[in-house]
């Protein structure tokens, strides 16, 4: 954007600003709020809802203030007779396509378009009810995510984050006219396309047109049946989002209240995936350690750069889209499905439970984990591992519905055993954290010593970079690691699929000459998910990046190896990293799937 | 026909030989592209698909355009209702389209040039790749660096929008987009591009032939040139005319009706309805009623609410469906004249409908969706009986 | 590989492996199939490396894309307000009874499918029908028939 200020008045106010601003954002300027319902912060422009029109003096038609750019002298009315009845009229218009069925809708309360109708006092349809008796029948084909085409206004919003966040695609505008209607590949249900389940779709629908397939009618029936023991895991960035949707401000660390939380609503034990996080790093650590190994002192044709498998948005999407590359991905399961594996067989041996009895619930900041749930390869306990994922937002409305002041909470303490974790754990949430806390543990197995870097913070590890690269120097190592002195350990990562796309592309071009790479499937990373509060934007987003960080710096233990419940298990259980157990556990493998 | 009262020309459609349309480029390009560009200013000629854009200005922003790869377009996506004078003046006088683009191409900086053809003309496509080869081919024999390249539409109205003609071009949805930027700084591939009409650019070789001088005798002030009309409907003499700009519609009528004119649609689908009774007042040009050159008439048995039926059932399936007050407000425009006709909906409902339509002109984000309220208003305005009764 | 494969690698190779090459190459696979199947978008998202989303989403924006089946010959009535007037309602119950179909469906040798379409263009000269790329200007019902019936004989 260029330096040039241009001059204008907005309502009669004069304001200045860069060329090449919008008159939207020249109004937020002065604190004039225009509506939009087609715009999003993470998204290329649109301008085709028409709700954010503004009158410019002179000009015969409306502008759509999101698309168009200031010019200097320009007079801008935001709410003049003019401006108002068309966007009344507007709001009236997609009114009368949606399917206003409000107190049934899964978003009744967190709908723009709700929102508008009541700001603008939208009382007697005007209009004719346009909604379609056949759109009324939500595809609920898939296990993560609900698409309802009588509850969606076109605003494409979903179909961009598809596109451009995600390049996946599986999303698309189809026909025109009046039959004009977002779909996928010749209007088959979600399931049997390319949807990687992330639900980025979902955290930018305005409407309830796109939400999370919820199961906490089963979660309250299993809380409520005395003869089920119930566990619940909740994932690192759920603790960091979850305020979010009960009244704090983005970038509030709830961990306690939520444990409190969850103790409140009634589940017998309250654990933390974050120990299943330190247990990946012992587990992804050492699996990298020993395929370099075979590389460089076996001679082993071993898959080069490794990858992260946590994130089973991007495990799917790998599936689909570079089948090729399968064996680069770390075999380790996801945090989550290595918690669902421990939970019925080492939990349930510790305390005594019968695991058939058992409930295991996770509380994620994704909707691919509801997904990754049903696999079939995620039941080596001899029952479905994790049986119910709720999103972060999922909880908040059962925190509300058991009547819970939550913020009047006090904080409490995770359960044992499978409650305790690291800082190492918690940055598992952000983009680039499980990098960081592989590096501060894998560097230690090796030399010996701490990762060189002030307060083991591996800044050039974090960031909203879309593709970012690490190097790190290996130095007097200690003599069974003689094989890596001196090299230099090559590492990068890419949040959001987009990115993951590009990296992949260059992977399989053999142009990226990494060891390691990690991967999430959302922007930001976790905290960034397909499950956490709406609305998302880059700034709420670094928002809670800066909590994480801040969680991993304010907790005494924050290197994986060092939880001394990863060291118990071992030593009680799973014996070593990579062992026998481990393997049968909490590692599994990939199938291709079609891209087409 | 026998000519009574209109100035009928014929300049666009008489034949032209590949030779004779190759020395007027070969003279035209010994200019320098900016005389050129002036000429045309000069001329006064305006844009001849309907909305009269004066077309050396668009030449001239897009020569100003700092960047080594331009286009020029032909606009072939004739689809208007009404309107069928491309398809004629491609069918027998495509050549002087070619040297109309390629004059463009000269003045402003281009080298290749598109004509975006309907697929509905896709039986013109044999003889314009023979044209086009020969026309390239002589090009190329004089030292000419431009070549023109055919492509086809695949049956939506909307791509006759310019931005939503690009788009169909790069493979998209032709849906339109957010202006500024125009094509003259981004169009074709993003680039810079002047697109035009097939008959503007017909325009463009008959003044480097005739002189802007001539040119500038026909017409009127206001409206510069001649145009050709699209006639059809209730009319003894359907088909093409060429006439001179700024003449009165019930001279028009007197040469054309059938003694029993009701109303004419001026203008196409997207246009006004005039009624008999403001003939004599109503200037076809753009001092007046502009029009990419569509006259339909109607007699007294014709039934308005069916012609706005029509329109509006035509709207609703050519909507591209992107922006909300078209797609949905076509609907409900629709629907509602049909409620109000079944007696659903009390006669009062129609200012409603007015209401909304005039939204819809300042609101939609394109042509189409602004014009609807043309047809919409002046129809329920003029004969609201025939739409409630 | 399949036919339609093959076709699209030829489609490909002569427009160019670029997004701006995804008309004509859905063009020219219409020309030979009459219409666009799953498998086809398939091989053309596999070409020109796009979601089959996209391409169905961008093919489905045009009435000349179909995809769904088609008749070997797709005739087109203009459905417009000229055509309206001139009695184009006369032409399609003539055709639908000579063929035995109703509007958007196809006979069952898939020789026909009958169609309607918005203005083609010859509203001096109306009724008018486009069968594929020809067209036929000032029909009447035996106009029609007549042509429909040659068109079936011709191609026995």
């Amino acid at each position: 954007m260029s330096e040039y200020l241009v001059n204008l008045k907005i309502n009669n106010i004069p304001v200045s600003v860069k060329e090449g601003t919008t008159i939207l954002d020249a109004a937020k300027k002065l604190n004039f709020n225009v509506p939009t319902l087609c715009n999003h912060p993470d998204l290329s422009v649109a301008g085709n809802c028409r709700v954010c029109v503004v009158e410019v003096k002179g000009a015969r038609l409306l502008a759509a203030s999101c698309a168009t750019p200031v010019s200097e002298g320009m007079e801008v009315l935001t709410n003049s007779e003019k401006v108002r009845t068309a966007r009344k009229h507007v709001i009236e218009l997609l009114l009368s396509e949606h399917n206003a069925d409000c107190t049934k809708c899964f978003k009744n309360g967190h709908c723009e378009l709700q929102d508008l109708a009541s700001e603008y006092r939208i009382g007697d349809h005007v209009f004719i009810d346009l909604v379609k008796a056949k759109d009324k029948i939500a595809d609920i084909s898939s296990p993560s995510i609900s698409k309802d085409d009588s509850k969606c206004i076109r605003c494409q919003r979903c179909v961009r984050t598809c596109d451009e966040l995600q390049s996946v695609s599986a999303l698309a505008v189809v026909k025109k006219g009046d039959h004009q209607k977002i779909s996928t590949f010749m209007n088959k249900p979600l399931h049997e396309v390319v949807c990687t389940n992330c639900g980025q779709c979902i955290n930018r629908c305005p409407t309830g047109a796109l939400t999370e397939r919820t199961y906490i009618e089963e979660v309250w029936k299993a809380i409520n049946d005395p003869l089920k023991h119930v566990v619940v895991q909740t994932a690192p960035a759920v603790r960091i989002g979850l305020g979010e949707d009960l009244g704090y401000d983005p970038g509030e660390r709830v961990t306690g209240k939520m444990v409190a939380a969850l103790k409140h609503i009634g589940f017998d034990s309250v654990l933390d995936t974050d120990f299943t996080a330190d247990l990946t790093i012992m587990e992804e650590g050492t699996e990298l350690l020993t395929r370099l190994k075979k590389a460089l002192v076996d001679g082993e044709k071993v898959a080069l750069p490794m990858m992260t498998s946590c994130s089973p948005g991007w495990i799917k999407f790998q599936e689909h889209m570079f089948p090729d590359l399968l064996d680069n991905l770390s075999t380790c399961k996801s945090p989550q499905q290595m918690f669902g594996a421990l939970a019925k067989t080492y939990y349930a041996k510790k305390k005594g439970i019968d695991p058939k009895n058992m409930v295991s619930v996770s509380i994620m900041p994704c909707t691919a984990k509801k997904f990754e749930c049903g696999r079939p390869e995620m039941r080596d306990s001899g029952y479905q591992d994790v049986d119910y994922v709720l999103t972060t937002r999922e909880l908040a409305m059962m925190v509300k519905q058991a009547g819970i002041n939550f913020m009047k909470l006090e904080d409490e303490h995770y359960d044992s055993i499978m409650g305790n974790s690291t800082g190492a754990a918690v940055i598992f949430g952000a983009t680039g954290g499980v990098m960081e806390a592989a590096l501060r543990t894998a560097y230690e197995i090796v030399t010996g010593r701490e990762v060189p870097f002030t307060n083991l913070n591996i800044m050039p590890l974090r960031g909203f970079e879309g593709v970012k690269e690490a190097k790190v120097m290996i130095k007097d190592v200690k003599p069974e690691w003689s094989f890596l002195e001196g090299a230099e350990l090559s590492v990068a990562i890419a949040h959001g699929l987009h990115n993951a796309n590009t990296l992949m592309k260059a992977v399989r071009e053999g142009k990226a000459n990494y060891h390691f790479i990690e991967v999430m499937g959302c922007p930001g990373g976790c905290l960034g998910g397909g499950g956490q509060p709406i609305p998302t934007s880059p700034e709420i987003r670094s928002k809670r990046a800066e909590a994480i960080y801040g969680e991993d710096e304010g907790l005494p233990l924050r290197k994986s190896h060092e939880n001394p419940e990863v060291i118990q298990i071992y030593k009680d259980f799973l014996g070593e990293p990579l062992g026998h157990k481990s393997h049968d556990l909490l590692h599994t493998h990939y199938k291709p799937r079609i891209r087409y | 026909m026998e000519n009574k009262i209109l100035k009928k020309v014929d300049y666009i459609f008489q034949e032209s030989s590949i030779n004779e349309i190759i020395d007027v480029v070969s003279k035209t390009l010994t200019k320098s592209p900016d005389d050129i560009i002036l000429d045309i200013i000069d001329s006064g000629l305006k844009g001849r698909g309907g909305a009269g854009f004066p077309t050396g200005l668009k030449w001239k922003f897009t020569k100003n355009e700092d960047n080594p790869v331009k286009y020029v377009i032909c606009n072939a996506d004739e689809g208007e209702p009404g309107t069928f004078k491309d398809r004629e003046i491609l069918d027998t006088v495509a050549i002087k389209v070619l040297g109309g683009m390629t004059i463009c191409g000269y003045s402003i900086g281009a080298k290749e040039g598109y004509i975006y053809l309907r697929g509905e003309y896709n039986f013109l496509l044999p003889k314009l790749n023979k044209i086009v080869d020969d026309f390239n081919k002589q090009l190329k024999s004089k030292g000419i660096d431009f070549n023109i390249f055919l492509k086809s539409g695949s049956g939506a109205y909307i791509c006759g929008e310019e931005s939503a003609l690009f788009e169909s071009m790069e493979g998209k949805r032709g849906e339109p987009r957010n202006k500024p930027p125009y094509p003259a700084v981004s169009g074709y591939n993003s680039k810079p591009t002047v697109i035009n009409n097939v008959e503007t650019l017909v325009y463009v070789t008959m003044i480097c032939k005739m002189g802007v001088e001539r040119f500038k005798e026909l017409g009127t002030k206001d409206s510069r040139g001649s145009k050709v009309f699209s006639v059809s409907g209730d009319t003894p003499t359907p088909g093409i005319y060429e006439l001179e700009l700024g003449m009165p519609l019930a001279d028009f009528i007197e040469d054309f009706g059938d003694g029993d004119t009701k109303a004419v649609q001026v203008g196409g689908a997207s246009g006004h309805c005039v009624p008999r009774k403001h003939l004599k007042e109503t200037i076809i040009g753009f001092e007046g009623i502009p029009t990419g050159g569509s006259m339909m008439i109607f007699n007294s048995t014709r039934s308005m609410y069916n012609v706005l039926h029509d329109y509006l059932e035509f709207f609703n399936e050519e909507s591209c469906g992107q922006c909300t007050p078209c797609r949905v407000g076509c609907q409900q425009l629709l629907k509602g004249i049909e409620s109000v006709k079944k007696g659903d909906r009390k006669p009062q409902y129609l200012d409603e409908l007015k209401k909304l339509a005039n939204t819809m002109k300042v609101a939609a984000k394109c042509g189409l969706g602004q014009s609807v309220a043309n047809p919409f208003n002046s129809i329920v305005d003029n004969f609201r009986e025939e739409i409630i009764y | 590989m399949s036919n339609i494969e093959t076709l699209i690698k030829t489609l490909v190779e002569k427009h160019g492996k670029t997004r701006n090459s995804l008309m004509p190459v859905l063009q020219g696979i219409v020309k030979e199939e009459h219409f666009l199947s799953e498998e086809a978008m398939i091989a053309v998202a596999k070409e020109l490396d796009l979601s089959a989303a996209d391409v169905y989403g961008t093919a489905s924006f045009y009435t000349f894309l179909d995809t769904v089946p088609r008749g070997k010959n797709i005739i087109r009535i203009c459905k417009t307000i000229s055509c309206h007037m001139k009695g184009k309602d006369e032409i399609i119950e003539a055709l639908e009874d000579v063929l035995k179909i109703k509007v958007g469906e196809t006979t069952h040798d898939k020789k026909f499918t009958l169609l309607t379409a918005n203005c083609l263009g010859w509203c001096h000269k109306g009724p008018v029908m486009l069968v594929n790329d020809e067209v036929f200007p000032e029909i009447n019902q035996q106009k029609a028939v007549e042509i429909i019936e040659g068109i079936a004989k011709a191609s026995k």
